[in-house]
């Protein structure tokens, strides 16, 4: 076999803090052929990012590549000049970032910043490369290929965005593109129809690809082979199919297991007993568009009711109207069958204590400059009265009960623990104040799966001791799958069907339903082709939701 | 004919960087470190090293040619002397910090760069002299003494007086005496107005961003109103009004100027807190604060104020410096603290006309720049304390 297009041997990356150099990488080999594509997968901080920034030679500020070698066709790039490495990225090698939305420039249109790479390298001419992008968008399927470059990066969607800036690094024909979760921030819908541009592009020039993320059923549908990571370690890596049907190691098999978590089936409900939560034909506006239209749906006591829909379908509004922090303009909220005041203001103590709130972002939801006893304590005093030794004694007894050792956790700040202990503190949070009713906004959307896994073991765990009803929303549809007990289907602000889960995942679908169904990716190599067939080439995504 | 030589020494300089750049590649092998090295950074290194060099050649040139001082010789000595002491000093001062104090101070000591060391120990030397002005003084500010118009250095072969150390000034009041009691007044005065422009632009600043609406408007505007005016023609319009009112009691002027510079400056610190706060307001803990039905007393202190801190302290210092700078140029106008208190502003003003001694008396033209040398090094120093502060609590590491 010839020499691979990429040779990564002994790579050892070391990140500097507390004036010490700390091992990020140890020691990790890969080899990539030509037109090969090759899936990074592992929990965030296992060097998936790293060893994609390091295979263009490059390193993050305060980290560094201490020893081992990257040759990509025969120049190793650790100990290449600055001369030689610019001369090989942008032209040969290019990089599509997470978030195409921070990546471009906002001052530049998006074809001025398409056109820098080839001009710069002198691969074309600025109008060679400009009729070269038009083709590109058509390729990736962009609507009006011939006007979309002419736009700011504003004046385009997210998932548009992330296609241009493919296409932006297909702009010189690259041996080698690096993918760095190209799909991560985007809905169900709009991922799809970038997976299907990515891979027809890779295909068409035959490019070799590194694609990074920790959705391991897009790496399934995207890569001929796989690696997987643990803290910097290589824990297997094999063919994708190999990998997919027969993992070898105990922390591939977990990460595998982790979308086979499904609570037990609950009774359904009596009918004529009295909801917990009850939305009443809700209509709400944002200054005067109406954002809302006529929602409404019950939560019954000890049940979790799932919002699905996109981003942008009104699922965070309607919470924000229960919490009373946007007043419904007609329709109104009970509770436990008592009508609500629409405005939190005038809500009293006790009606405020009932619903609480666990929120998607952990970062933003706990203050930094507060120890984790002092956000939870703070409930505690507020609504029981407790003060000294007794609040003290619950706080303790609530981070017993979201699995986080008291005598250890209690006087840190936020910023000293990691994503998913903040979630868990977030939850609580929620406790301390003894809620019969919690809503649960995208509370696992920013966690790796592993931990999201434990997370919503814990709400059932809690739901199961305490009888603690749950609006979850989410656009994850594995999620729902793995928590609720009903889901409620929202679009443009319209509720379009609710029922059981078990109805709902068994068809007869509403049509949108069906194809945010359809839209989860699966973990089976052949999914999107499968998929793409069915829908036919132009009926994906976006498209797919335009013609409904 | 000196554009040429500038030319000339330019060109002299890239062609050394350009030597440096290769020699340094060829001494080392190549390493990145001279391989990857922009022509600029090289250009960089050499031209350091020169100035370095000319520095050093120019310290030891004599002081006088034919009887006739240097004032430029002279002048650069002392700087580069007084910059010395002050590191030495800071130096020490830091080692002392190290191995006096709580465990938390020791450690605290051992993490800080020297220019906070620096500034702290400036700060410490400015507040003992401004609290014991009166013990620490040898003569009054307001006696006036024998002779008049003594020059600094206390060397009586060029008109000095060991006597009066620092000289006096034109009607012969001892002018260390006057700076000691002058940093009473002038710092004293500064601290309590910025800390009133803080409670006042404060206050209100997180009030307009927690509550928004027609009051965040109303006061916006009216900041908008009182920020289109230049402040320091302003406070002068207004102190002169005030002048007015109070009539012969010289302590009312200093109220109203301590008063007005307050109102002026707070608009400044309501604009900073109204935009910090309006990035906290918007965070989701103080929407769950909100939900759970907390009062704006309990928001604001205790769920924004810790997160503001930073941002906050570090226009404390800034603000601090302006405000000192205004009572000073106000001293310096002749309607700031008002004669025959000593105030730095003043007594640069009373003096200034020695500056024209510079070029043939260096010594005589210090006289006004030692209360201007107050002046700068307290603003240098809290600046210093402000930066280091910041760095610490933005969480930055080196």
């Amino acid at each position: 076999m010839s020499e691979p297009l990429l040779k990564i041997r002994n790579l050892w990356i070391e990140g500097r803090s507390d004036e010490t150099w700390n091992p990020i990488i140890n020691g990790v080999d890969l080899d990539l052929n030509k037109g090969e594509v090759i899936g990074l997968i592992g929990e965030s901080g296992a060097g998936k990012s790293t060893i994609g920034l390091a295979s263009m030679g490059f390193t993050r500020d305060g980290v560094r590549i201490s020893q081992g070698s990257v040759v990509f066709d025969g120049v190793d790039l650790v100990t290449a000049s600055a001369a030689d490495k610019r001369a090989l990225l942008g032209k040969r090698i290019a990089y599509v970032a997470q978030s195409a939305a921070a990546s471009f420039n906002p001052a530049h249109k998006l074809m001025d910043q398409h056109t820098e790479g080839p001009v710069q390298h002198s691969v074309s001419s600025k109008g060679e490369s400009t009729e070269d992008g038009i083709e590109l968008y058509r390729r990736l399927r962009l609507p009006n290929p011939e006007e979309i470059g002419f736009r700011y990066p504003h004046q385009v969607s997210g998932g548009q965005l992330q296609r241009a800036m493919t296409a932006m690094a297909m702009a010189c024909r690259p041996d080698l593109i690096i993918f760095d979760e190209p799909t991560t921030a985007l809905d169900v819908t709009t991922q799809i129809e970038v997976l299907a541009s990515i891979r027809d592009i890779v295909e068409q020039f035959d490019t070799a690809a590194i694609y990074i993320t920790h959705d391991l059923a897009v790496v399934a549908q995207m890569a001929d082979k796989i690696k997987v990571l643990l803290k910097g370690d290589e824990v297997e890596e094999a063919d994708t199919r190999t990998m997919l049907s027969q993992p070898k190691e105990e922390y591939t098999k977990s990460l595998w297991a982790v979308r086979s978590f499904e609570r037990p089936a609950k009774p359904s409900v009596i009918t004529g007993s009295t909801p917990v939560v009850s939305v009443k034909n809700v209509t709400a506006a944002y200054g005067t568009t109406d954002v809302l239209h006529d929602v409404s749906f019950d939560i019954h006591e000890g049940r979790t009711v799932a919002v699905v829909g996109e981003s942008g379908s009104g699922k965070s509004t309607t919470a924000r109207c229960i919490t009373g922090l946007l007043p419904p303009r007609l329709g109104h909220i009970e509770f436990d069958g008592m009508q609500l005041p629409l405005d939190y203001r005038k809500r009293d103590k006790m009606q405020l204590r009932q619903a609480q709130m666990i929120y998607q972002m952990a970062d933003t939801a706990l203050n930094p400059r507060k120890t984790i006893g002092e956000t939870i304590g703070r409930p505690v005093e507020f609504y029981l009265g407790l003060k000294g030794k007794e609040k003290r004694a619950k706080v303790d007894a609530l981070l017993d009960e979201i699995e986080l050792e008291p005598s250890q956790y209690r006087d840190r700040l936020p910023s000293e623990l990691s994503g998913g202990q903040k979630q868990r503190i977030g939850i609580a949070r929620a406790l301390a104040a003894e809620p019969k009713f919690i809503i649960c906004d995208e509370v696992t959307s920013a966690l790796d799966q592993l931990v999201a896994e434990g997370i919503l073991k814990l709400l059932a765990k809690l739901q199961d001791q305490l009888g603690l009803s749950y609006m979850f929303i989410t656009h994850d549809l594995a999620t729902v799958r793995a928590i609720s007990d009903e889901v409620v289907v929202m679009k443009d602000g319209k509720v379009v069907e609710q029922g059981e889960k078990a109805e709902m995942f068994q068809p007869p679908h509403h049509p949108y339903t069906d194809l945010l169904l359809s839209s989860v990716p699966e973990m089976d190599p052949d999914w999107l082709d499968d998929l793409l067939k069915e829908r036919g080439v132009d009926n994906i995504g976006d498209a797919a939701v335009d013609k409904m | 004919m000196t554009l040429i030589y500038i030319l000339l020494g330019l060109i002299a300089l890239l062609g050394l960087a350009y030597v440096f750049r290769l020699g340094g590649q060829a001494a080392t092998g190549n390493k990145p470190f001279f391989r990857d090295m922009p022509f600029g950074v090289a250009f960089g290194y050499v031209l350091a090293a020169a100035l370095l060099l000319f520095s050093v050649w120019y310290f030891f040139q004599p002081t006088e040619t034919d009887g006739v001082p240097r004032a430029g010789v002279i002048f650069f000595r002392w700087a580069v002397q007084g910059f010395l002491m002050f590191a030495a000093a800071a130096y020490l001062f830091r080692l002392l910090g190290r191995s006096v104090g709580t465990e938390g101070s020791k450690k605290l000591f051992r993490s800080m760069p020297l220019t906070a060391a620096f500034g702290i120990m400036i700060i410490i030397v400015y507040a003992i002299v401004s609290i014991f002005a009166g013990v620490i003084a040898p003569y009054g500010q307001e006696e006036v003494l024998g002779a008049a118009n003594i020059v600094p250095g206390g060397n009586p072969a060029i008109g000095g007086n060991p006597e009066y150390p620092l000289g006096t000034d034109q009607i012969g009041r001892d002018i260390l005496s006057r700076l000691i009691f002058g940093a009473q007044n002038t710092v004293g005065i500064a601290f309590v107005t910025t800390c009133l422009a803080f409670l006042l632009g404060g206050s209100l600043g997180f009030l307009a961003a927690t509550l928004g609406g027609w009051l965040d408007q109303l006061l916006s505007r009216a900041v908008d109103a009182l920020m289109a005016i230049p402040a320091l023609i302003f406070a002068l319009l207004l102190i002169t009004i005030a002048t007015a009112w109070a009539g012969s009691a010289s302590w009312q002027v200093t109220i109203y100027m301590i008063l007005i510079i307050a109102v002026i400056d707070s608009t400044r610190v309501f604009r900073l807190s109204r935009a910090v706060g309006q990035n906290i307001v918007v965070m989701d803990y103080i929407e769950a604060a909100k939900l759970r039905g907390e009062g704006l007393p309990y928001l604001i202190f205790r769920e924004m104020l810790p997160n503001a801190y930073a941002p906050l302290l570090a226009e404390f210092g800034l603000r601090f410096c302006f405000v000192f700078l205004t009572i000073a140029s106000l001293s310096f106008l002749g309607v700031g603290i008002q004669p025959p208190l000593a105030d730095w502003g003043t007594m640069v003003r009373d003096l200034s006309q020695f500056i024209n001694f510079a070029a043939f008396a260096p010594n005589v033209a210090v006289a006004p720049l030692l209360a201007a040398g107050a002046i700068a090094l307290l603003t240098v120093a809290v600046n210093f304390v402000v930066d280091w502060m910041l760095h610490k609590s933005s969480g930055l590491k080196e």
